[in-house]
């Protein structure tokens, strides 16, 4: 009997490890490895755990701009810096209208949501043209374009003094929001503290609706629809759905979550890093959502808060703890490079359909 | 290089011409306009640069070649061979071995490092089918943690090191930013290879002349005399014989009329010869059974397979060679910069080196020594007269460095982009025309 | 002439428990034709992966009997080994690299290398290509076969027969080669090709090589070949000299009857004489199941069948009406012409259809048994979806109370409707993808292979439900089956395609002489009516 028993718990674990995927459980453990070192070091769990939140709810936005593009088929949106620029430009545009507080929040979105909807749409049907290599492709498209962005910052006529620099023409590299009293002003809706843990209701609040609206999406009749065609084209084709399309609508969502994960995050940074800032974002949002659980092809809201959790909480937790045991050494920062570049490259060794 | 008998060239309309050609072209375009519109960028100036940088780039952007022959794609990966080299360099530096001695010790060194590093991510490669150029550009990034962590990490907490040591950061831990490598006089590495023999910019485009015209010649009796199989194309012996005529002509007037030319920099003959060789080498590869392994697994690796051919080594082998020849290529640069920028000098490697190739007329799947040292030329001379428009169109340097990542990006892109649509549209056609 | 070159002596082959092929005996002389014939699954190509080593027989335990080269036992371990041994084989798909030339390609991988100063040192794979003596060898490989075109000529852009040729080519290059197996070598070739590749194969006979011809053509097998072994069910039924059968017998011994499953009913009364479905000059670009040109009028009421062999086109149709695949001509239903290529129009207009790959076409298998059922009404008819806030959500109760119901009415055995089909059986996944096409409402229904890869018991369930639907809801019904047994238990009338054509339409009760020569393209067919 007991052999039987060892045997069945054998499987079960077995199970819940395939049920949430070793990666994540690897994530997991990982983190709570450098939790534990950091409590015998000293370090404070309450600021840590606060950062965690914190960190996670600014960076859970742009994690989610993951999940329309991998379950249309199109994988991960490497090209996320599109939307983040579009982002950037509307909190660009909204300053320079003079906005500030709320206002400047709400001129961002109202700017950047049609903006990003319509350059999402080029680069959807972008991705529909490259079938086979959007990953590569995306990657360059969104290079190019935030490159093409550093060309823009420094040669459009912005005039507000806020955004410029004391001497010489363009914008500045990072824009205090500060200035117009819009640092932290989603974070510090009905934020309270439980003990030394502050939590920023306002952030979490949002990103629990886009989350919401996400998930929504995706029992809507276009959002099944599209992930239908994502997970088995010949299907959807075969059920007179216009694939080609979906992937567009999808790619459009990703660059609308993308523009406006960059202006949470940014508010809660309290800074709009313009320039190269947003070459390399898409790879931690990738890493995010796939550490939570997603692969290439499959992706869902939970992958999502999970994943950016995990990987937020490893990283706010790892440079402290880090520091504190190697002095003088950036192992944090070595270790986000391995951890999410690996990942990424774990999740290619996964997609199938490369012809031998 | 025997040109073998192919399809004969269709009668292509000026549209695809231009469609086919067009990163090439907007290459040629903007440096030429870069030339109209800046006053203050002398020729002798120019000259310099662009040769010191196309010898100090060549061997990289080779080194490229070969995977794409074998059907893996652009090879982004190849900053791993960049960091294989300033593993050995660093070696070498640390132990203050200097000299052509030295550099030696350096290829060795960065032979075994670069090898070893190149099985594994030929092996990566294997795993990432079909998906292989993102999996090199990621690799890249990974194997950058694994370098810093060897550098920042490992060197000074796990090995000792004495802090005192010049290369190592004052702490005892990590080594410096930049790493001076000293010129060779002081015992160092710095133009170990470049100032072995130099030579005047005119003699050596002389001598590139008569080799250009010499070469053609020869092969072109080599071909014909070898008959069936064997073809010769006369417009491009022609046009190869035209082009050695006129450099010729250029370096014989320069040095007969003295004109500005002669205060162009002098090169590096060593290099020269070491790019010559591997471009000999490159050819000579694709000579051989294992040459023609990698192409028949880059055509169709199923038909390979069943005939026999073992694909994953070969391209395991593809890999390893370019590994390999780009960590050799890393240490011309930088003996030739002479200070290794410890975390940043191998970063952009990989994309400049691709974006050359592709501006040389390559693609994904064909690329040749032409597309290299053209691309590297045509590459260069953008990158030598961005600032310079950026600064007279613009007043602002910036501007310029910016449009140039742009451009470096842009290229990449397109280059992609336009590969895949062309193939993904033929494929349809042929679907259809089947019927 | 009497040489024994090859045998097979008692040759079976199980995959997992699955007799494939049971204890096929038959001998290929020196210089033989022997024509190899069976329909799909009769163990033909099992045969040929037994002959030639592959992989996929040693990882699944082997064979049992013996085969003999020369009289003398060979164990062939590996298609090198069968390459070694004098085996060589002509694909039905080329293995042919474009880009190179015929030299390179008849060549391939067993170039011709000279040594050098570096293959000295590293071995001998940097040994120089010899690019001379190759074209040279494939020249007299070429002249073999009366081919007078360049050996150094680029493959990419030559007919389809020449390709054939170079592949013919390679193997007679090969040292040694005894036994030369030629799989459908027709299938893709004009008839002039396909002559001047007759006359080769004889020449190449006339050499001594022993030939295994394998071809659906039963015209060919005739004209070409010395004796011929039927195969079926994995089974040997017959070898015979040609000069002693013809075609007729040949196609009766093919399908011979099976274990039928027997017709149900009585005559049918419910045929009304109105035509539904009108298909006019049908093309569909389907690969590997091209339709190149059909006629076919479908009454109200009616059962049909499709059959023929594999990769001649039967399954071309309903991919092509359902416009999974491109396609042209004209289709016309109850009176009106369907817009072809727009799967969505076709079936808003009350057309469903059941794919023939259930896993890949057919289902979501990670997804709920509830949303496959619903998916198609759901997108294309905007059914089970609720209004909230002025959007449109899915209605988890009515998919589930809707699923459930299908359930019930099809026994769909499951657990529950939030299980995955991937986890549920054959026929049930089946009986899912039917009450999905029902979810549709449809007037008529394209089936296709509904009971492959089904136990017996849920075939006859599959079947019985197919004519449930068209006597109690009247629904016309397009069966598309490679299973004659099946089609005849409960068509009407049974469509016979053939190279992408109609070969002929036969009642249900024709005898298997008829349904064979039709399936098999022979011309002879209609005079040989009275076997």
């Amino acid at each position: 009997m007991a052999e039987i028993n060892s045997g069945s718990l054998s499987y079960k674990i077995k199970d819940t490890v395939a049920a949430i995927g070793m990666p994540t459980i690897i994530i997991a453990a990982f983190w709570l490895l450098t939790l534990v070192s950091g409590f015998f070091v000293g370090i404070s769990m309450s600021a840590l755990l606060s950062d965690t939140i914190k960190r996670a709810g600014m960076n859970g936005i742009l994690v989610l701009a993951m999940v329309p593009a991998i379950q249309s088929g199109t994988g991960p949106n490497f090209a996320l810096p599109i939307g983040i620029v579009c982002g950037l430009f509307a909190m660009v545009c909204s300053i320079e209208a003079g906005a500030s507080g709320f206002g400047w929040l709400a001129l961002s979105l109202a700017i950047t949501i049609p903006l990003a909807a319509l350059v999402g749409y080029g680069y959807g049907k972008l991705m529909n043209a490259v079938k086979g290599s959007e990953m590569t492709i995306a990657t360059y498209t969104g290079f190019s374009v935030v490159a093409l962005m550093c060309l823009a910052w420094l040669m459009l006529p912005f005039k507000n003094p806020k955004m410029g620099w004391f001497i010489g023409k363009g914008l500045r590299e990072t824009i205090q929001l500060d200035a117009v009293g819009a640092a932290q002003i989603l974070n510090n809706i009905m934020a309270f503290s439980i003990g030394d843990i502050i939590i920023p209701t306002g952030l979490l609040l949002i990103f629990g609706f886009f989350c919401l609206l996400v998930w929504f999406f995706f029992r809507s009749r276009l959002g099944i629809g599209i992930s239908a065609g994502g997970i088995n084209p010949k299907f959807a084709q075969a059920t007179g759905l216009d694939i080609d399309r979906n992937r567009v609508y999808a790619n459009m969502l990703s660059t609308v979550l993308g523009a406006v994960g960059i202006i949470v995050y940014s508010q809660s940074f309290g800074y709009a890093q313009l320039y190269t800032a947003p070459l390399m974002m898409a790879f931690p949002a990738v890493a995010a959502v796939l550490i939570g659980g997603a692969t290439a092809s499959r992706a869902k809201v939970s992958h999502v808060i999970i994943g950016v959790l995990l990987f937020q909480g490893l990283l706010t937790t790892a440079l402290p703890v880090a520091n504190e045991i190697f002095a003088g050494t950036d192992l944090s920062e070595i270790m986000r490079m391995i951890i999410q570049n690996g990942i990424i490259l774990y999740a290619l060794t996964q997609v199938k359909g490369g012809a031998k | 290089m025997g040109e073998l008998l192919r399809t004969p060239a269709e009668n292509k309309s000026v549209g695809q011409w231009l469609l086919d050609n067009i990163v090439t072209l907007i290459f040629v375009a903007f440096t030429l306009f870069g030339f109209f519109v800046s006053d203050n960028v002398s020729l002798p100036f120019f000259l310099s640069e662009l040769s010191s940088r196309i010898f100090r780039n060549s061997f990289l952007v080779l080194s490229l070649i070969i995977p794409v022959l074998a059907g893996l794609g652009l090879n982004f990966g190849i900053v791993i061979g960049a960091m294989s080299g300033q593993i050995a360099i660093s070696i070498v530096r640390y132990f203050e071995l200097g000299g052509i001695s030295g550099l030696l010790y350096a290829f060795v060194i960065a032979f075994f490092v670069a090898a070893l590093c190149g099985y594994f991510t030929g092996l990566l490669y294997n795993k990432t089918r079909g998906q292989e150029m993102i999996a090199s550009l990621i690799v890249g990034y990974f194997a950058n943690g694994i370098y810093q962590f060897l550098f920042l990490f490992v060197v000074g907490v796990i090995i000792a090191v004495p802090a005192t040591h010049p290369m190592i950061k004052p702490d005892g831990i990590g080594i410096r930013m930049t790493v001076d490598l000293v010129p060779v006089k002081s015992g160092g590495l710095k133009y170990a290879l470049d100032d072995i023999w130099t030579m005047p910019f005119v003699y050596a485009l002389l001598v590139i002349a008569v080799g250009i015209i010499i070469f053609t010649i020869a092969r072109y009796w080599f071909n014909e005399k070898r008959g069936e199989g064997y073809r010769n194309n006369r417009r491009s012996a022609a046009g190869n014989i035209l082009l050695g005529l006129a450099l010729a002509a250029v370096s014989l007037y320069s040095i007969a009329a003295e004109t500005s030319l002669l205060m162009v920099r002098r090169v590096p003959v060593v290099t020269g010869l070491l790019i010559l060789a591997l471009c000999i080498f490159t050819v000579l590869i694709t000579k051989t059974k294992l040459g023609q392994d990698f192409r028949s697994a880059g055509f169709n690796q199923h038909v390979s397979q069943v005939s026999g051919i073992n694909v994953d080594q070969t391209r395991i082998i593809a890999t390893v060679i370019s590994t390999v020849l780009a960590a050799w290529g890393q240490i011309i640069y930088l003996q030739n910069m002479g200070t290794l920028n410890t975390y940043n000098a191998h970063t952009q490697i990989g994309m400049f080196s691709v974006a050359s190739l592709l501006v040389g007329g390559a693609s994904t799947s064909n690329a040749n020594i032409k597309n290299a040292i053209f691309g590297t030329i045509l590459f260069n001379s953008m990158f030598i007269m961005s600032p310079e428009i950026g600064q007279s169109l613009f007043g602002q340097a910036l501007l310029g460095e910016y449009f140039r990542t742009f451009m470096v990006y842009g290229v990449i892109g397109l280059a992609l982009g336009l590969y895949v649509w062309k193939a993904l549209k033929q494929s349809k056609a042929a679907a259809l025309k089947e019927d | 002439m009497s040489e024994d070159l090859l045998c097979f002596r008692n040759v079976s082959k199980n995959y997992y428990g699955n007799n494939v092929l049971s204890n096929i005996s038959f001998d290929v002389k020196k210089g033989e034709i022997h024509a190899l014939i069976g329909e799909n699954g009769a163990g033909k190509s099992t045969l040929m992966n037994i002959l030639f080593g592959m992989p996929v027989i040693h990882t699944t335990g082997g064979y049992s009997g013996d085969i003999l080269i020369d009289g003398k036992k060979v164990d062939i371990k590996s298609p090198h080994a069968a390459m070694e041994a004098g085996i060589g084989m002509v694909h039905q798909e080329f293995m042919l690299i474009p880009q190179y030339t015929i030299a390179e390609n008849i060549k391939l991988n067993r170039e011709i290398t000279s040594p050098n100063v570096i293959s000295r040192v590293f071995g001998k794979r940097l040994e120089t290509i010899d690019m001379a003596s190759m074209n040279a060898d494939s020249r007299k490989a070429l002249d073999k076969l009366d081919m007078d075109i360049e050996a150094y000529t680029v493959v990419a852009g030559l007919p389809v027969g020449h390709m054939e040729f170079i592949e013919i080519a390679r193997e007679i290059d090969k040292t040694g080669l005894k036994i030369l197996v030629f799989d459908e070598p027709t299938a893709v070739l004009t008839e002039s090709e396909a002559q001047n590749l007759l006359a080769a194969i004889r020449r190449l006979a006339g050499m001594g090589i022993g030939i295994i011809f394998i071809s659906h053509r039963l015209d060919e097998i005739v004209s070409v070949a010395d004796r011929v072994t039927v195969l079926r069910d994995g089974e040997h039924v017959a070898t015979k000299n040609i000069s002693d059968t013809n075609a007729a017998e040949i196609a009766s011994l093919m399908i011979g009857r099976k274990v039928s499953i027997e017709r149900a009913g009585g005559p049918r009364v419910n045929i009304s004489d109105e035509i539904e479905l009108s298909i006019e000059d049908l093309h569909v670009a389907m690969p590997g199941e091209k339709v190149k040109g059909i006629d076919l009028q479908v009454k109200k009421g009616e059962i049909v069948g499709i059959g023929g062999l594999a990769g001649q086109g039967k399954l071309g149709i309903a991919n092509g009406i359902m416009g999974t695949y491109p396609t042209r001509g004209r289709v016309v239903f109850k009176g009106k012409e369907l817009k072809l290529n727009d799967p969505h129009s076709t079936i808003e207009s009350g057309i469903a259809f059941v794919s023939e790959d259930r896993k890949g076409v057919g289902l979501l298998l990670n997804e709920s048994i509830e949303l496959n059922i619903a998916f198609t009404a759901m997108q294309i008819k905007n059914r089970f979806m609720k209004n909230v806030m002025g959007m449109k959500f899915q209605n988890d109760s009515e998919m589930r109370s809707h699923a459930l119901r299908m359930i019930k009415e099809l026994d769909i055995r499951c657990e529950s409707p939030a299980q995955h089909t991937g986890s549920l059986s054959g026929g049930n996944q089946q009986k899912v993808c039917v009450a999905r096409a029902l979810t549709q409402e449809p007037t008529f229904l394209f089936v296709s292979e509904p009971t492959r890869g089904i136990d017996i018991g849920a075939k006859k369930l599959i079947l019985d439900l197919l004519l449930k639907l068209n006597e109690e809801m009247g629904m016309t019904i397009v069966m598309t089956s490679s299973e004659l047994a099946e089609l005849r238990s409960i068509c009407d009338r049974i469509v016979i395609i053939c190279e992408g054509k109609i070969g002929g339409v036969l009642p249900p009760d024709a005898t298997d002489a008829e349904f064979g020569l039709l399936m098999s393209g022979s011309k002879a067919n209609t005079a040989e009516r009275s076997l």
